[in-house]
C-alpha cells in the first residue's frame, strides 16, 4: 500500500486536521507514507511535516498555486498519483479539500468514500467506518479499484508528534486552462472581538428556528443568566444574523463546555462535530424529527419563543433566592 | 441566461439502508431535498436578474422523482430532464457524476447550480466531480452570488472567514442554504407545473456506457450496516408549556445552574 495524505496548510501552518489523518496513516501498516503540500512558498511546511510520521513530502510550490481554491490542486495530485502509482489517497474534510477530493475523484475514476470517521485493515482490505443517516447508522465501505480516495470526518485523528525527518521532493506543476478560470479576489479573515466562546463553560446557541436576528435577545438572556456565551450556526451567520466568531461547527469553533443548549438547531453533521465533546447537551426545537434530538441528553420538543424565555426566568430566579 | 439545477429526491422523513440490498431504501414517499430549494430559488433569482433566459432541471432518480421534480417547476423552474434507468441504481460519485455530466453537456448551460449538499448522502461533494467532468471552473458554499460582465462573483464561508471568488461563464457554484429563503409555489405554480415539459431520458439517449453507470460503473461498495455505537441515558419530552421547568431541573440535578 502507497498512502499519500493531503497536507492542507493556512498561513505558515499545516493543519491539525491533516496532521490527525496523517498519524492515522501511519497505523495502517504495509507500505510507505506521504504528505503532499500545495501552494507558493511552502518549502518549510512540507520540511515540518517529517515530525508528523511523514517519511517523504511531495511539495508543488508555485505562485499560481497561492490561493486556496481546489481545482489547481487536482492537476497536480492527478499527475503526482499517475506518475508514482500511490494508491491511497487520504483527506481531513474542510471547505478546500472536499473539492479537492470529488474533483480528483472524477480525474481519475477513483472511488471516493466520505465522512470517514475511521479507516482500518480488515481480512487484508481496507476497510472504512461511515456514520450515515445522522450518524443513525454505522457503515463499513470500501473501494472496488484502485486508487481509492477518503474524506475523513473533520476532528477525528490527533496529530502524532513522532519526531523524524521527511524526505521533500518536488513535484511539477501544470494546470489545465479551466482549472485557474476562478480566481480568488478577496479573502477576509474576521479578527473575533470580546472574549472567546471557546473558553465558556456554557454556550446557549442559537440556530435559524429564532426566526429572526432580532430574537437573538432571547438565547443573549439566558446565556447571561447562565453566566455563559452565545454560540450560532453557520445558517443564521452566513445569512447575517449573528457574527462569524461564534460560529460553531466544522467550518467555525470547536467547542466543549460543560453545558450546550441549542435553540432552534437542526444539528446537521457540520455542527455537530463543533460540538458533541459538550458535557451535556440540551436542545430545544420544534421538530421532533430534528437530528439534533439524537444526541442531546434532554431534547425538548416545542417553541424556543414559548420555553426559552421561562427557562430564563427560572434561573433568574433561583439566582436571587 | 440559461440555468441549469441539479436536485435530487430523498427519502419523505426518517430513511433507512435496505439491509439487502445495502443501499438507501426509495422505495416510500420522496420528497425534493430541502437544500435544493435554495439552489432553485438561486436560478430564479439570476433568471430574473438578466431579465430573459431558462431554468432547466435536471436529476438523477428513480421514475417518480419526476414528483420532486414538480415541486421545483412549481417554484417557477421552465422544464424537467431526469435521467432515470434500471441500470442507473447503485450510482456512487464517480458514476452519478458522469451521468448528470453527460446530461448536462446536451444542455449547454451558462450556470450550473447545485444545492449544499443531499439531505440522504451528506456529501457536499458531487459538484466539485461534475465541475471536472465538464472542465469547467467551481465554486462551492456560496452565500451570495452576483452577476455581471459575462461573470460570477461569489462570496463564500470557508474555516478561516469569507472569500470572494471570481469565475468566468460558463461555472458551475454549489450554494449555501443561506444563501436565500427558498419560495412557497403559488397555487397558480402549482397549476403551471402540470404543463411544464417533463422528459426523462435513459442512459442510452445520454450515451453513457452500460460499464460506467450503477454497480458497474461504481468504484466504492457497502460491506456491512451496523448499530451506531450505544448512547448514554437521553431523554426526550413534548412541551407541555412545563418544559423550561423540566429543563431547569435536569441542570440542577447536574448542578449546572
Ligand atoms: C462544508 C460545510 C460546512 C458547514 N459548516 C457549518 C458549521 O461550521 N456550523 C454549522 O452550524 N453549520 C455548518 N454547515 C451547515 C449545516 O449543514 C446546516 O445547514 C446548518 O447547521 C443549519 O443551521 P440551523 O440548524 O440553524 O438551520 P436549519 O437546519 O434550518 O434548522 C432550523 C431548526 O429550527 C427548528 N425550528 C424552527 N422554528 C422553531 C421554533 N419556533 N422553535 C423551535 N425550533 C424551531 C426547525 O425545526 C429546524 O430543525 C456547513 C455545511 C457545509 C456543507
Ligand atoms: N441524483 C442526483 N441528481 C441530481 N442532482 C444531484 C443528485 N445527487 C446530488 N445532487 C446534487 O448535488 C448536491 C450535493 O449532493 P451530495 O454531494 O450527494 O451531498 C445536491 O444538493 C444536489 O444539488
Amino acid at each position: 500500500m502507497s498512502t499519500l495524505v493531503f497536507l492542507e496548510h493556512h498561513g505558515d501552518e499545516l493543519l491539525k486536521g491533516s496532521l490527525g489523518v496523517l498519524a492515522k496513516a501511519a497505523t495502517l501498516g504495509g507500505g510507505d507514507v506521504a504528505g503532499v503540500v500545495v501552494g507558493s512558498g511552502v518549502r518549510t511546511l512540507a520540511d515540518g511535516a517529517g515530525k508528523f510520521g511523514a517519511a517523504k513530502v511531495y511539495v508543488a510550490d508555485d505562485a499560481q498555486l497561492e490561493a486556496p481554491l481546489p481545482q489547481p490542486r487536482v492537476d497536480v495530485i492527478a499527475r503526482l498519483v499517475r506518475d508514482t502509482g500511490i494508491d491511497t489517497i487520504l483527506f481531513g474534510n474542510s471547505v478546500l479539500t472536499a473539492d479537492v477530493a470529488a474533483g480528483l475523484a472524477a480525474r481519475l475514476d477513483a472511488g471516493i468514500n466520505w465522512d470517514l470517521v475511521d479507516l482500518v485493515q480488515e481480512d487484508g482490505k481496507l476497510v472504512g467506518k461511515r456514520p450515515a443517516l445522522q450518524d443513525s447508522v454505522y457503515v463499513d465501505v470500501g473501494w472496488t479499484s484502485e486508487p481509492r480516495i477518503a474524506l475523513f470526518r473533520s476532528g477525528s485523528f490527533d496529530p502524532n508528534e513522532t519526531g523524524g525527518s521527511a524526505e521533500v521532493e518536488d513535484v511539477a506543476v501544470e494546470l489545465e486552462d479551466f482549472s485557474s478560470a476562478a480566481r480568488m479576489v478577496d479573502q477576509a479573515h474576521e479578527e473575533s472581538e470580546g472574549p472567546s466562546i471557546e473558553d465558556a463553560p456554557v454556550i446557549v446557541a442559537g440556530g435559524r428556528g429564532l426566526g429572526g436576528p432580532e430574537n437573538f435577545t432571547l438565547v443573549e438572556e439566558l446565556a447571561k443568566a447562565l453566566g455563559g456565551a452565545v454560540g450560532a450556526t453557520r445558517a443564521v451567520v452566513d445569512a447575517g444574523w449573528y457574527p462569524y466568531a461564534t460560529q460553531v461547527g466544522q467550518t467555525g469553533k470547536t467547542v466543549a463546555p460543560k453545558l450546550y443548549i441549542a435553540c432552534g438547531i437542526s444539528g446537521a453533521i457540520q455542527h455537530k462535530v463543533g460540538m458533541q465533546s459538550s458535557g451535556v447537551i440540551v436542545a430545544i426545537n420544534k421538530d421532533t424529527n430534528a437530528p439534533i434530538f439524537e444526541f442531546s441528553d434532554l431534547g425538548v420538543v416545542g417553541d424556543v419563543h414559548e420555553v426559552v424565555p421561562k427557562l430564563t426566568e427560572l434561573v433568574k430566579q433561583r439566582k436571587s433566592s | 441566461m440559461k440555468i441549469a439545477v441539479c436536485v435530487k429526491q430523498v427519502p419523505e422523513g426518517d430513511s433507512r439502508i435496505d439491509p439487502g440490498t445495502k443501499r438507501l431504501d426509495r422505495g416510500g414517499e420522496g420528497a425534493l431535498n430541502a437544500f435544493d430549494a435554495n439552489a432553485v430559488e438561486e436560478a430564479l433569482r439570476l433568471k430574473d436578474s438578466t431579465g430573459e433566459g431558462e431554468v432547466v432541471l435536471l436529476s438523477l432518480g428513480p421514475a417518480k422523482a419526476q414528483d420532486a421534480l414538480r415541486k421545483a417547476l412549481a417554484m417557477g423552474a421552465d422544464r424537467a430532464v431526469l435521467i432515470s434507468d434500471d441500470a442507473a441504481a447503485g450510482s456512487d460519485l464517480v458514476a452519478t457524476s458522469y451521468a448528470l455530466a453527460k446530461a448536462l453537456e446536451r444542455e449547454s448551460a451558462d450556470v450550473i447550480l447545485f444545492g449544499q449538499q443531499a439531505g440522504d448522502s451528506d456529501g457536499a461533494v458531487l459538484w466539485a466531480a461534475v465541475a471536472d467532468r465538464l472542465r469547467l471552473p467551481v465554486v462551492s458554499q456560496a452565500a451570495e452570488i452576483t452577476h455581471a460582465g459575462g461573470k460570477l462573483t461569489v462570496k463564500r464561508q470557508t474555516e478561516f472567514g469569507y472569500d470572494v471568488i471570481e469565475a468566468p461563464l460558463p461555472a458551475v457554484v454549489a450554494v449555501s442554504d443561506a444563501i436565500n429563503e427558498p419560495r412557497y409555489p403559488s397555487l397558480k405554480g402549482i397549476m403551471g407545473a402540470k404543463s411544464k415539459p417533463q422528459e426523462t431520458v435513459t442512459l442510452s439517449d445520454l450515451r453513457v456506457e452500460a460499464d460506467r453507470a450503477g454497480e458497474q460503473g461504481s468504484r466504492t461498495e457497502v460491506y456491512a450496516l451496523n448499530d451506531p455505537p450505544a448512547r448514554a441515558d437521553s431523554k426526550k419530552i413534548d412541551d407541555d408549556g412545563n418544559a423550561a421547568q423540566v429543563i431547569f431541573d435536569f441542570l440542577a440535578e447536574k448542578r449546572l445552574v
